[in-house]
């Protein structure tokens, strides 16, 4: 890629992430949303992060691999029942990596 | 929305409101760090200049999006089709801001500019957690800066190490430095899974996120994203009508 085409794709991706960021900030500190909004706005991050995750865990190479070798998945589900067990980020965080470093590199 | 009850800490001035942001972002702050790193190490193998690497982290700061754009441009695709890729992925962060908005209400630019811009998923779920539940303090937009600049700063850190790591070390992109966005992401969903309905949304998002993965640009992401809201309103529309 030239460096004039990577100067227009930094230039274009901070118009359309601050451009989708502080537009719906400042109109959203304007007046009430409506309460169905602010009801379906609660489960977006839940939605969001799943959906982000899960495939990255299942499909690390692109299909789905249910498999003790796929480090990701058995990793992520260590780190599932650590959080739901302790609710503590850190902790998940630190194990869940420690056990992917783990499985993959010894 | 307001549920706490007001406490009398009200006391606490602006920047120890900063500081306990960033106290309360340094578990986010260990999860972003390998994926720092990462970044800067993809972004450079795929041919990017260490100083667009840079800028991307400096301008952009959104790290999920600029890792799929590191990869789009490791598969030859065109800036146009970046760009509006960008764009879906960071969708998510309009319905972050409009969660956040009702908070911030009269702020001024000068305040409104940067906590936009430095809007990410860690800070989110840090400083919605503080706002919903903790005293309505007249200063907690600083709670919000603290926990921006720190993930701002780290973030700009970790791909500088990542840019120069990754020259030293060839093969650090493929290390699967990635999953530290898994375990981040596990530690931010689970606490928020309290009841059928949230259960319902995480079940559909992470299904059909598995059968549109094949969908391009991302688009299984957001499809996947609006049904599993969907199935979380309807289900709490059904088990709690009001």
């Amino acid at each position: 890629m030239s460096i004039s085409e990577q100067i227009i794709m930094v230039l274009g991706m901070l118009a359309v992430t601050f451009g989708v960021r502080f537009p719906v900030l400042k109109l959203a500190g304007a007046r009430e949303l409506p309460l169905w909004l602010r009801r379906a706005l609660r489960y977006v991050p839940v939605a969001v992060l799943t959906a982000i995750v899960f495939p990255m865990m299942l499909m690390p190479e692109g299909v789905v691999t249910v498999s003790l070798h796929n480090a990701q998945l058995v990793a992520g589900i260590v780190a599932m029942i650590i959080a739901a067990m302790t609710r503590h980020l850190m902790l998940t965080i630190v194990v869940g990596l420690s056990v992917f470093l783990l499985l993959r590199y010894l | 929305m307001q549920t706490g009850v007001t406490q009398p800490s009200g006391a606490s001035t602006g920047w120890q409101e900063l500081g306990r942001g960033a106290r309360h972002t340094l578990p986010m702050i260990v999860g972003a760090i390998p994926f720092g790193i990462l970044f800067g190490a993809l972004a450079t193998s795929v041919g990017l200049s260490p100083f667009t690497t840079m800028a991307l982290s400096l301008l952009v700061f959104a790290g999920s999006a600029q890792f799929i754009a590191a990869t789009l441009v490791g598969q030859g695709a065109g800036v146009l089709v970046i760009i509006a890729t960008t764009f879906v992925v960071n969708l998510r962060h309009a319905l972050y801001a409009a969660s956040l908005g009702p908070y911030l209400r009269g702020l001024s630019w000068r305040w409104l500019v940067p906590l936009g811009f430095a809007l990410t998923d860690e800070t989110y779920a840090v400083v919605i957690k503080r706002f919903e539940t903790a005293d309505s303090s007249p200063l907690r937009h600083w709670y919000y800066l603290g926990s921006a600049v720190s993930m701002y700063l780290n973030w700009q850190l970790c791909t500088a190490v990542g840019i120069v790591a990754g020259q030293k070390l060839s093969g650090l992109a493929d290390f699967g430095l990635e999953f530290a966005l898994v375990v981040t992401f596990i530690g931010i969903v689970i606490p928020l899974v309290r009841n059928t309905a949230m259960l319902v949304c995480a079940v559909t998002a992470a299904v059909l996120s598995i059968l549109l993965f094949e969908l391009p640009h991302q688009l299984g992401l957001m499809v996947a994203s609006g049904g599993a809201i969907a199935m979380g309103v309807l289900t709490e529309a059904v088990l709690r009508p009001s």
